[in-house]
């Protein structure tokens, strides 16, 4: 009895190995033409908690560097971390290591990493949403002017609200998340003053710098919560800020139009295009508040393979395509052809500086 | 099952399945048993290493050309994967002795570094086994490590940043002692719950995690605790007086904290194993009813046992904080506080064996960051070698059938379960 017992265990663990080894994919060779020593470039990415598959910046500039081993060859590596004590020995692996380029992402890790630089003056760094003042000669810090394509949303959504009221919530009342959500309202004010229209922003006050919260950006059943309750005030655009909670919104989203199609509600998604990264939402998405990680962190690992790296404080707008609204898709024949015509117009005066993306240059509603 | 006394197990009455479960894992062979459940997950774990590695499994596709090609590049995986760890944790004796004799303050460092970082990463864990294991001994699960040691954090860090001109032999002890306190707090809650109302210390101790964890969040945005200009979630920093002096006296993160964790393992073993109160706290694990006959005022000792524990826990987040990390963030803990669990199961619910398995633990997650640069096997393989462990020792009867190793008589229980 206990003989065959064991020998069934060996018997499926033996199964399982086969099966798995047989499914391992094979190698598939790069086209692309390698630059010199790319080989033995190395990119480490040091993430904070939220790890590699958070869906947001963390995500992001792991898909960075794994396009720059695609197009370039180079090596990539990534460490999580599982609380705030592991960012300075997580960096230090990557400085004992001798990677050619160490990138940290998030605000919480701007110490461990100024620390780090200091302490290795010929180490290459790139931190992602942090700005060093005054700025550190071999460390590029990203922050992005998502407020700059969030003004472009907020304009889009206050043209095709029905209800005249669009709803707002951030993950964490932070600057990087209330960033986008007053790009929003200021969007949605310049609409106001330009169309004489009432739109109404709920779930975010821009002048007293609050509003809804999920205190989480984790956790979808708060994002569905909070969805329900912007939709049953009247909103039916919904700008969630929330990392993966907006998938919660999402699915409110999906709930509210199956059950009532004649009053249909639409999202706009945040950091990525969420019509790829989410795709079984694509139909409910007006466009995304595209924030570039991923791109500047390829462009920095390619110009560290190049030499031509600089340390400094990079700052991504509209101008240098370091935001962007994403395409239209699904709604691209249904949004109409004025309000298109009107954000080109926009997005070139955001760019010219004649157009402010502050909401508190515009009277309040 | 104290041998003598009860009757034998299968005439015993029917007792909850945690309880029987908890029976197992303190009976007969501790070390035999724990020994081969580490050789075992280490076995378990090379088989994850080769699957994870691209190279073998490319030679075990062509295991019909070339059988020992497939051999030599798993051979190789898993050494390079064990061997990272083993660098990372405690570092290549060369580099140790070759920095010593060179007597460059510089390199003597940095070969201390995996060294010192598993000290960093055992503190904690040390003091959150150390007081779930003091619960267990008493027959008490707490689950509130994860809420204590957020509390014992932001306890310390409120006192290591309010009082920015006090002498550090008096701020140090302080932020400590409110570190302490607070846990202590949030262990005394379940605690007197389960004295006054009976109400089950798994749920409350489980719950107030989650009300810690908010609270944290909370205070995060409020004026008292929030960093200026109050615009990122993390809290003001604890001052130089108030930080845990490195046991150094140079860049190497190991601090105090770790010296006086041992010395609570101690403490706590002398508490458990020659004072009155630790008599109790057994008794009470050992048999509720006996002890209550006995003239345990078992209630009270209930309170006392869980606060003790809440306090202990506290202290790992005091040391955390005051020692490497000095100011507070969302998420603080990790999973440090549920970790503490499986420290103390892992270690018996003895203060030895608990300080071993943090030893252990905290090497693996130093280690850890090794093998993943070095190897690209990612850090959740440490996670999957720490909880197969675990459930070797908690499910010894597994390793007994797979070794063939006879029961022999049974041990004194240490745990207590769902019973009471």
């Amino acid at each position: 009895m206990r003989k065959t017992s064991l020998f069934s265990i060996a018997a499926v663990v033996v199964c399982a190995f086969v099966v798995l080894v047989s499914c391992a994919p094979k190698k598939t060779a790069s086209g692309a033409v390698m630059i010199k020593g790319a080989d033995s470039f190395i990119a480490g990415e040091v993430t904070d908690t939220g790890g590699i598959d958070d869906r947001s910046f963390n995500a992001s500039a792991w898909k960075g560097l794994q396009n720059a081993q695609a197009n370039l060859g180079v090596q990539v590596q990534y460490l999580g971390s599982a609380n705030q004590s592991d960012y300075a020995p997580n960096i230090q692996q990557f400085v004992t290591k001798k990677a050619n380029i160490i990138v940290t992402v998030g605000f919480l890790m701007g110490d461990d990493t100024a620390k780090a630089a200091k302490d290795n003056p010929n180490q290459k760094f790139a931190i992602v949403d942090y700005a060093y003042d005054p700025a550190l000669p071999n460390v590029l810090a990203l922050t992005y002017q998502t407020d700059q394509a969030a003004f472009l949303a907020g304009y889009l959504a206050a043209g095709m609200s029905k209800t005249g009221k669009v709803g707002s919530f951030g993950g964490m009342n932070i600057p990087t998340v209330t960033i986008f959500m007053n790009g929003f309202a200021a969007g949605v004010r310049y609409y106001d003053q330009k169309n004489k229209a009432k739109v109404q922003v709920l779930g975010w006050d821009s002048d007293k710098a609050a509003g809804t919260f999920t205190n989480d950006f984790t956790n979808q059943a708060k994002g569905k919560t909070v969805t329900d309750a912007l939709i049953n005030q009247g909103a039916d655009v919904v700008l969630p800020v929330a990392g993966s909670v907006g998938l919660g919104a999402a699915a409110a989203v999906q709930q509210h139009n199956q059950a009532s199609p004649d009053k249909p509600v639409y999202l706009i998604w945040v950091d990525t295009d969420g019509y790829i990264s989410a795709p079984q939402y694509g139909s409910l998405l007006l466009t995304s508040v595209m924030k570039g990680i991923g791109a500047s962190v390829e462009e920095a690992t390619t110009e560290a393979l190049k030499g031509t790296f600089k340390g400094g404080n990079y700052s991504g707008t509209l101008a240098n395509k370091g935001v962007d609204i994403a395409p239209y898709h699904d709604y691209d024949s249904k949004i109409p052809a004025q309000l298109k015509a009107d954000i080109e117009t926009i997005k070139a005066g955001i760019i010219a500086g004649s157009i402010s993306v502050d909401p508190k240059s515009y009277p309040k509603p | 099952m104290s041998g003598n006394v009860t009757p034998a197990p299968e005439k015993a009455p029917r007792r909850p399945f945690l309880r029987r479960a908890l029976d197992a894992i303190v009976s007969g062979n501790a070390f035999t048993v724990t020994f081969l459940a580490f050789v075992s997950a280490l076995i378990l774990g090379a088989i994850i290493i080769i699957l994870a590695t691209p190279s073998a499994i490319r030679a075990w596709q062509d295991f019909g050309y070339a059988p020992g090609e497939a051999l030599r590049q798993s051979w190789r995986a898993v050494a390079n994967a064990y061997g990272s760890l083993f660098l990372g944790s405690i570092g290549s004796p060369r580099a140790i002795i070759d920095a010593i004799r060179s007597g460059d303050g510089a390199s003597v460092v940095a070969a201390f570094i995996p060294l010192s970082e598993t000290l960093v990463s055992t503190t904690p864990l040390m003091m959150a086994g150390l007081g779930i294991a003091l619960a267990f001994r008493a027959g008490l699960f707490d689950i509130g490590g994860q809420g204590q040691l957020v509390l014992g954090a932001i306890g310390a860090t409120i006192a290591g940043f309010s009082f920015p001109s006090l002498p550090a032999v008096i701020h140090v002890p302080l932020a400590i002692l409110s570190g302490a306190a607070f846990g202590a707090a949030w262990g005394f809650i379940p605690g007197v719950l389960k004295a006054r109302t009976g109400a089950h210390e798994v749920i409350t101790s489980m719950m107030l995690n989650y009300v810690g964890m908010n609270l944290l969040t909370w205070l995060l945005t409020t004026g008292l605790v929030q960093a200026p200009p109050r615009n990122q979630a993390i809290s003001k920093v604890v001052v130089a007086a108030a930080r845990l002096p490195s046991i150094t006296g140079s860049s190497l993160r190991a601090n105090l904290g770790i010296v006086l964790a041992v010395l609570l393992v101690l403490g706590v073993g002398w508490l458990l194993n020659r004072s009155t109160l630790g008599f109790r706290f057994r008794m009470l694990g050992a048999n509720r009813d006996a002890a209550r006959v006995a003239g345990v005022q078992i209630e009270r000792h209930f309170t006392i046992a869980m606060t003790l524990a809440g306090m202990l826990v506290g202290l790992g987040g005091a040391f955390m904080v005051l020692g490497v990390d000095f100011r507070l963030s969302p998420l603080y803990s990790g999973s440090i506080g549920f970790d503490g669990i499986t420290v103390a199961i892992l270690g018996r619910g003895t203060p030895l064996g608990v300080g071993l398995s943090a030893l252990l633990f905290g090497a693996f997650t130093a280690g850890g960051r090794t093998m993943q640069v070095n190897t690209s096997i990612p850090l959740q393989l440490v996670q999957v070698l720490q909880a197969v462990l675990v459930l070797f020792v908690a499910a010894p009867g597994v390793i007994r059938t797979i070794y063939r190793i006879r029961l022999t008589k049974a041990g004194g229980r240490v745990f207590g379960g769902w019973a009471g």
